[in-house]
């Protein structure tokens, strides 16, 4: 199953304080770009359409309500836990995964 | 409350009303704590961006900046001055007893309370439109949190729809800003906003300023439009589809969408801590009930837009009425009232001037087509529901049962209201209220499994 609109290149347009300390993250494994004071959310919307796939239908999803109410911009992680994008600060070297690791059922 | 030991006052949420509902009590010689979810104070209009970037607050807030700075300067003194004991990026997910059980990222805790000042604030209202399940469809909060917050744009041409005073103040931020906004679609007639008028005349300048913006839109703002369809790819939205007040045809290409229908009150804290609701006809949405200060019994206090929806400068009002009857009710000194209580009372009437002329499009989900994803969550159609309908009759705690819709992640708080509309269309009710109120259930945030076996052996 292909990764969650994974292609192409991102959603997000910075129009502002984009002179800030670049971060490196991982997405998919491949190593990715974002700026220091990005969220999860930024940072992977900055390099990619989509934060993971619907479980009950076949569009991605790349969160609804950037406010922590609508739970749509839940992430994966390679460690386990997976991180409600919008609220969460991109921290340097993150492994992210835009699809439930493997052994997930 | 023990005896001798100063009463605890907690507070959820700071922005405008918690803030100023802070600064009351520390006024009257109380340390309240305050739980947020915010990195930093301010709530979501008054949002601030991470420390370290450098917009100046008139970027940030326009005209409205000096109320944000003063909101930030106050409660940050507070806090540096240990006058408050301040909980960011935590949230309460239950309240049992007293006690508020609260989730940061070290795990849970539970925190006791003698006084309990709710101020959750509010969030988008949204109409389903096919297609609103796809990347790249957002709450217009969400465009402009996204704006504020991290000085970006959700898409490269954005068309933004549904109506109310955020419509037009979104797309003037966003254009102002370097962003492109490909069309601004309100889904209610001319006619019908002026109905609203005379309402809002009690803030003639809020008002002014309004059409002011409207105008400098120009032919990007369209009035009375009715919304067909997002067209989309894998990637996200193509087009919208949409038809004009003269019923004809249009598709406007975009690659992200904004949808808002005004606000809903977030109520769920309110809920488990027992408050009364009431369904109000203006708002068309089920209301926490208090007195004219707050109170909502059993020590709990409500203030701010998860109470009535009266923006920003009637929530600071709110947040220090509800304190200063705290106050009171712990037999303190409080402070003088009056003239907030007036001020509330005038800002309620603008509210409901608002209300009248940027309607939800109630009438609008009873057309929904069947294929119509009603919860975003997982995925449950508008045929669905109806067919629950038909099935288990029309309340929306058995449609939920029965068909899902309130059961996802978010809890209902997208789906709710399109959601009980549709079952009072198949039900043939006049009002989405005798289709009955969702009930809240704990934990009303998703909590990690680790956090509740941590907090069940812990003896929580």
């Amino acid at each position: 199953m292909s990764k969650a609109g994974s292609e192409g290149a991102g959603r997000l347009v910075r129009l502002a304080e984009i002179d800030r300390v670049p971060l490196r993250f991982f997405l998919d494994g491949s190593e990715r770009r974002a700026l220091t004071g990005d969220t999860v959310l930024s940072a992977v919307l900055s390099v990619a359409p989509a934060l993971r796939r619907s479980e009950f239908g076949p569009e991605a999803r790349a969160g609804f309500c950037l406010m922590g109410a609508c739970q749509d911009c839940w992430i994966w992680q390679e460690d386990g836990p997976r991180l409600r994008a919008c609220s969460t600060p991109l921290a340097e070297d993150m492994r992210l995964l835009s699809d439930a690791p493997g052994e997930w059922p | 409350m023990s005896q001798g030991a100063a009463p605890r006052v907690v507070i959820v949420g700071a922005g405008p009303a918690g803030i100023r509902a802070a600064e009351t009590l520390v006024a009257g010689g109380l340390t309240p704590i305050v739980i947020d979810e915010g990195e930093r104070a301010g709530g979501q209009i008054y949002r601030r961006p991470p420390q370290g970037f450098t917009r100046p607050p008139e970027a940030l807030y326009g005209s409205e900046a000096p109320k944000a700075v003063a909101l930030h300067q106050t409660f940050d003194a507070m806090a540096a001055a240990g006058r408050l004991v301040h909980h960011p990026r935590s949230s309460v997910v239950a309240i049992v007893d007293g006690r508020l059980q609260v989730l940061d990222g070290a795990g849970s805790r539970w925190i006791s309370y003698d006084r309990l000042i709710l101020a959750t604030g509010a969030m988008d209202r949204v109409m389903p439109v096919p297609g609103w399940e796809s990347a790249g469809v957002y709450g217009l909060g969400a465009m402009q949190i996204a704006l504020k917050a991290q000085g970006a744009a959700l898409g490269r041409r954005i068309v933004l729809a549904g109506s109310g005073p955020l419509l037009t103040l979104l797309a003037v931020q966003l254009l102002k800003a370097g962003g492109q906004v490909e069309a601004v679609l309100d889904t209610t007639p001319m006619r019908q906003q002026w109905r609203g008028f005379s309402g809002l005349a009690a803030r003639p300048l809020f008002a002014l300023r309004g059409l002011m913006m409207r105008q400098r839109l120009a032919r990007l703002y369209q009035a009375g439009v009715t919304l067909d369809r997002i067209e989309t790819d894998k990637r996200g939205p193509v087009a919208v589809l949409w038809r004009d007040a003269d019923g004809k045809q249009q598709r406007t290409a975009c690659d992200a969408v904004g949808l808002g229908w005004h606000l809903r009150a977030e109520t769920r804290l309110a809920d488990l801590a027992g408050c009364d609701f009431a369904y109000d006809e203006t708002w068309r949405q089920w209301l926490p009930q208090a007195d004219a200060m707050g109170r909502a019994g059993r020590g709990v206090y409500l203030a701010g837009d998860g109470l009535r929806i009266l923006g920003a400068d009637g929530a600071e009002v709110a947040g220090r009425l509800a304190a200063a009857a705290c106050l009171r009710d712990l037999g303190l000194p409080a402070p003088d009232i009056a003239a907030e209580r007036r001020r509330l009372v005038h800002l309620g009437r603008f509210a409901r001037g608002v209300a009248a002329a940027f309607p939800w499009p109630a009438e609008t989900a009873a057309k929904l087509p069947d294929e119509t994803v009603v919860c975003r969550c997982e995925g449950v159609t508008a045929g669905e529901l109806r067919r629950t309908v038909d099935f288990g009759g029309g309340e929306v705690n058995r449609v939920k049962s029965l068909g899902r819709a309130g059961m996802g992640r978010c809890q209902g708080r997208y789906c709710e209201l399109a959601a009980a509309e549709i079952v009072a269309g198949c039900a043939g009710y006049h009002s989405a209220g005798e289709a009955g109120r969702l009930r809240g259930q704990a934990p009303v945030r998703p909590a990690p499994i680790s956090a509740l076996i941590q907090d069940a052996a812990a003896g929580g």
